[in-house]
């Protein structure tokens, strides 16, 4: 573990990035935060993209991580962040096992629509369901840590960053980890053929159906993050299919190159959309739309393949493309 | 006796609403596999066009029918034009790459002509009442019912069938079913597939257009009005089972029934309804109603 | 190496980034104003407000406004306003308002129409301890359920608008015995609805309808939701709808002859009588959320002649309900820092300003507004319905039977929860 080259990186990057937050502006530190959060959820569906399956739905998890931390903390006394960020993991795993059952079957298109109308049946329900918070959401109250809690705001962001990039670090690595061993080497086998993968003796489903769980995990953990750092849940921007799209984009904006990626990607997608928001508040979706077209078109291989050219890395991990 | 015929009504005039704006969803993602986001923007183009002509319109002193003519116009130009478009200018492109992307590539388009169109027709709601009060209303299980609403009956039933005879009874028709049965062997045997691909993406734009212009009469045409039809035809498409027009039918059916039932019956649970309809066939049935076959090949 | 290499990218992505810091202009106030400029509420709601503020921001620059406001800009310095769009969702907004703080530095946050938008801000305001003047959402739960310190509303909130159409129904339509409604499904349609229910139930022996319309935000068919309302046997609807769906409502409604059968009292939908004119249906009876935009068409004082005129100057058109409202949350901010200003004897800080905000009284367009609730920082003003009626000589939408009820009828007492004064009987409320 030590000797991979990529935990060595992460490893170097956590340690830097904690020193520079407390540098930086509070303005970035939310960019931070957000980014980290989403970057945690793109993890896991990167993982399922190089096994050739993209989810159009994982906003059901990443809201459902995120409702989880909001009605624990408004219906009851629970604070402690851990514990809020545990439970959105658990159901979002446990919702995740469930219905991989019925999505591991599918593949390619399917596979994406599927997830879709899954997360829709989330938001039906939270649109409309006035305890939920309807389609206004609801207000978190600040988390305390181990019963710690933070008197001022901004040192309660810090201390959350802090825990987040820990827990996004962890997570980077144990997917790589993940990834290097024999399961996780199934992934670009599965992408390549199935049928050879049957062959060999291992089953597809259940491959696919642990990966999906995986990311369904990582999207509650992302979830949970993301609405502590907003402070706030609405149905329209953590479980509608145009969250499921920004999720997905921010994994293409990424690439599949490294479980580094996601990180990068989410940040560079925190301050394209804050920018093009100031910039041009009548054409943002435009400016966000033409990028993904860019990238689609330009940029098969995300931001990684920008870094690893700038730092002059080739062949950075063997990216598949998504091309066939 | 009143309410039930109302229920029935209600429930026939909204379900022929969604047909219609399910109906070019189901058919592109048929032929060509391409769960297609940009319909919400055929969708609400079709509906600026529409609104924005008959006001037109309606300043030169042109006869209120014409509306009418305005809106089978509108759905037809936009049609081409942003179906031709975004075929031969992104998606041609993208046809050996992997579907979902495809449908990112989709998405992007969207993204970008919301916007356009902010730019293009600018934040204010355009009005375009003239047909639907040309109609008035009619008095149909005790209550008056507008008779445009009502006229979504006709169309739908006009659409379905020209659908239907299409694919059955055309030559066209049946180069398409082949095209959705096996595209590689239909590519080996000699069909023309780009050919059948523009047609197709322009006919389900146009479609799509069709379904914005025709409800425009009846509502405020205002930003963001593409947004929430994506979701719903979606749903459609999903129950019916992807790609199939009679699926698209039934899928509609039953979703604007059940709906009509709730508001009348128990209105609190009015927008559970079409999830719960979606819930219940993905659970027992994921493909939907009734999905085209899948031949698994290796 | 490599590593290092790797660890310079985020540092110097950081460090291109920490130039970006507020510039401070010393001369200046930043204000920024918050209004739907994309989305179905953009055109009835967000560009009149956005209008109504650019021209009042431009007249106190120039200290062009009426007396007592002549004097230039906010305590001297000019206002540097930025607009910015409200849509998006809560998530969106909560992320911008950071941005908007922390990162460009305004010195007034102010706007902001949907009510779930400012529940949400409200904390993140009072954590970035930022000046935040809301200027129409309605929600009474702000200030009912905390007490912000750095957040004012300039207007009345929603129960004053169903206290008042309540009374309003009692006053012109005793006879009522049923009642149905139809709003949307979210705190603004849920928390009207439950007032006028409640004052209903108080003040008149009408019984509430068992089924009630409650259709999502943006839907914009309602061609079932109608007809349930055809065939429910209330007389009178109780409706909150607004933007976009306000006017789908009023069209398929007119078509299928609903408001020939049934009374409807609209709350807000003054928004739509100049835009959609004769359109409009006769004998609609309509709510301004308070004394704004053709409802006061004609009050004499000098403040609303200058703000019409300068208002139909600018944009060609009367000023509609929006437009006075941001304009009013405009000079209530004015009012505050000339105030602070006088009594610090300088340009004033912050803090001053919001002391001087705080319970203020001052002379709005046509009322006068009173900071007396939620400690000082919830405006009351009166509030008044009419009845639409064509009028064909002048080629304009009129409201006719004009009533207003004073502040202090319409709203709670301070202190008070607005749902526990209805139920217990509006126990001090003054008509």
């Amino acid at each position: 573990m030590l000797r991979d080259r990529t935990v060595q990186g992460l490893t170097i990057a956590l340690i830097a990035l904690l020193v520079i937050s407390f540098f930086v502006p509070s303005w970035i530190v939310n960019q931070m935060l957000f980014a980290s959060a989403r970057a945690i959820v793109v993890i896991g569906l990167m993982v399922l993209w190089r096994t050739r399956l993209v989810s159009f739905g994982h906003a059901l998890y990443f809201g459902l991580g995120a409702y989880t931390v909001a009605m624990l903390s408004r219906y009851t006394p629970v604070t402690d962040a851990f514990l809020l960020l545990g439970a959105a993991a658990a159901l979002a795993t446990l919702l995740g096992f469930l219905i991989g059952f019925i999505v591991r079957r599918y593949r390619d298109i399917f596979f994406a629509m599927l997830n879709l109308a899954f997360s829709m049946i989330l938001y039906g329900i939270l649109v409309k369901t006035e305890a939920l918070g309807s389609t206004d959401g609801f207000t978190i109250a600040a988390p305390t840590f181990f019963g710690f809690a933070f008197e001022d705001a901004q040192e309660g962001k810090l201390a959350l960053l802090c825990v987040l990039l820990v827990v996004g670090w962890a997570v980077a690595v144990g997917v790589q980890m993940y990834l290097q061993s024999t399961l996780g080497r199934l992934t670009t086998a599965i992408r390549d053929n199935e049928i050879r993968v049957e062959y060999l003796g291992y089953s597809v489903e259940r491959a696919i159906h642990i990966k999906y769980v995986l990311s369904t995990l990582l999207a509650g953990i992302g979830g949970g993050f993301m609405a502590l750092a907003l402070g706030q849940v609405d149905p329209d921007s953590m479980v509608n299919w145009t969250a499921s799209g920004e999720l997905v984009f921010v994994t293409i904006l990424s690439g599949p190159g490294s479980v580094a990626a996601p990180f990068i990607g989410s940040f560079v997608f925190e301050i394209l959309r804050t920018y093009a928001f100031e910039w041009m508040p009548h054409a943002w979706q435009m400016i966000v739309g033409g990028t993904l077209l860019i990238i689609i078109f330009f940029m098969p291989g995300g931001m990684w393949a920008l870094v690893t050219r700038l730092v002059g890395r080739r062949g950075a991990g063997g990216a598949p493309g998504m091309g066939h | 006796m009143d309410t039930a015929i109302t229920i029935l009504l209600d429930g026939l005039v909204f379900s022929s609403y969604l047909f219609i704006v399910s109906v070019g969803l189901t058919i592109i993602f048929g032929v060509m596999k391409i769960l297609n986001v940009t319909h919400g923007s055929f969708y609400a183009w079709g509906a600026y066009t529409a609104a924005f002509l008959i006001g037109v319109a309606a300043n030169a002193g042109w006869p209120d029918w014409a509306g009418f003519g305005i809106i089978f116009f509108s759905a037809i130009v936009v049609g081409l034009v942003l179906g031709l478009i975004l075929e031969r200018g992104i998606l041609q492109f993208m046809y050996h790459r992997d579907e979902v992307l495809i449908v990112l590539a989709t998405f992007g388009t969207f993204l970008v002509l919301e916007d356009v169109i902010l730019l293009v027709f600018g934040v204010n709601p355009y009005f375009a009442f003239q047909p639907m009060a040309l109609l008035g209303s009619v008095q149909l299980g005790g209550i008056a019912r507008d008779t445009y609403g009502l006229t979504l009956i006709g169309l739908a039933v006009v659409v379905a069938a020209a659908c239907w005879l299409t694919l059955k009874r055309t030559r066209w028709g049946k180069l398409l079913s082949a095209v959705i049965y096996d595209r590689e062997v239909s590519v080996a045997m000699g069909l023309n597939v780009t050919r059948v691909y523009i047609v197709t993406f322009t006919l389900g734009a146009m479609f799509g257009a069709l379904g914005g212009a025709y409800i425009a009469p009846t509502v405020s045409v205002a930003p963001g009005f593409g947004i929430d039809v994506i979701v719903l035809s979606f749903a459609v498409v999903v129950i019916g089972g992807m790609g199939s027009v009679p699926g698209a039918m039934i899928g509609a059916l039953a979703v604007g029934l059940v709906r009509a039932l709730a508001v009348h019956k128990f209105p609190q649970f009015e927008l559970f309804v079409i999830y719960a309809v979606m819930a219940t066939v993905l659970v027992f049935r994921p493909e939907g109603l009734f999905a085209p076959v899948k031949v698994r090949k290796i | 190496m490599r590593q290092l290499r790797k660890l310079a990218i985020p540092v110097l992505v950081a460090a291109a980034l920490v130039p970006a810091l507020p510039a401070q202009a010393a001369d200046t106030v930043k204000m920024s104003v918050v209004a739907f400029l994309s989305g179905p509420a953009a055109g009835p709601f967000g560009v009149p407000s956005r209008n109504g503020a650019e021209v009042i921001i431009a007249a106190i620059n120039d200290g062009k406004l009426p007396a007592p406001y002549n004097t230039k800009g906010l305590a001297g310095r000019t206002i540097e306003a930025e607009y910015l769009d409200e849509n998006g969702g809560n998530t969106k907004q909560v992320a911008e308002y950071r941005n908007m703080v922390e990162k460009r530095g305004v010195d007034v946050a102010l706007g902001y129409i949907s009510s779930g938008t400012c529940a949400a801000l409200t904390p993140v305001a009072e954590e970035l301890k930022k000046l935040t003047v809301f200027a129409v959402c309605g929600t009474p739960r702000i200030f009912e359920d905390a007490k912000p310190q750095y957040v004012f509303r300039t207007m009345s909130h929603a129960t004053s608008d169903n206290v008042a159409a309540a009374l309003y129904v009692k006053e012109h339509f005793p006879k009522i015995t049923s009642y149905t409604a139809i709003n949307q499904n979210y705190a603004w349609g849920q928390d009207s609805w439950r007032d006028f229910d409640a004052t209903m139930s108080l003040i008149t022996k009408a019984k509430p309808s068992e089924k009630l319309q409650w259709p999502k935000i943006f839907q914009g068919q309602y061609a079932t939701e109608i007809s349930a309302l055809l065939l429910d046997k209330a007389e009178l609807i109780h409706t909150s709808l607004w933007d976009g769906d306000l006017e789908s409502f009023v069209f398929q409604g007119d078509t299928r002859g609903l408001f020939k059968k049934k009374k409807v009292i609209f709350t807000v939908a003054e928004t739509s009588v100049y835009r959609l004119g004769k359109r409009m249906p006769d004998g609609l009876i309509v709510g301004a959320r308070g004394p704004y935009g053709a409802i006061v068409r004609d009050n004499p004082s000098e403040l609303n002649k200058w703000f019409i005129d300068a208002y139909k100057d600018r944009f060609g058109q009367y000023p509609s309900g929006p437009a006075y409202q941001y304009a009013q949350a405009v000079l209530a901010v004015k009012v505050a820092y000339d105030a602070a200003a006088q009594k610090a004897g300088g340009f004033p800080t912050q803090d001053q300003v919001i002391a001087a905000l705080r319970g203020a009284t001052f002379e709005s367009f046509a009322t006068t507004v009173k900071m007396n609730l939620g400690g000082g920082h919830q405006a009351t003003t009166e509030n008044g319905y009419g009845i639409t009626k064509w009028d064909p000589k002048a080629g304009e939408l009129k409201l006719e039977k004009v009533k207003f009820y004073p502040a202090d009828c319409v709203n709670p007492p301070e202190g008070e929860n607005s749902v526990e004064w209805i139920k217990g009987g509006m126990k001090g409320a003054k008509c």
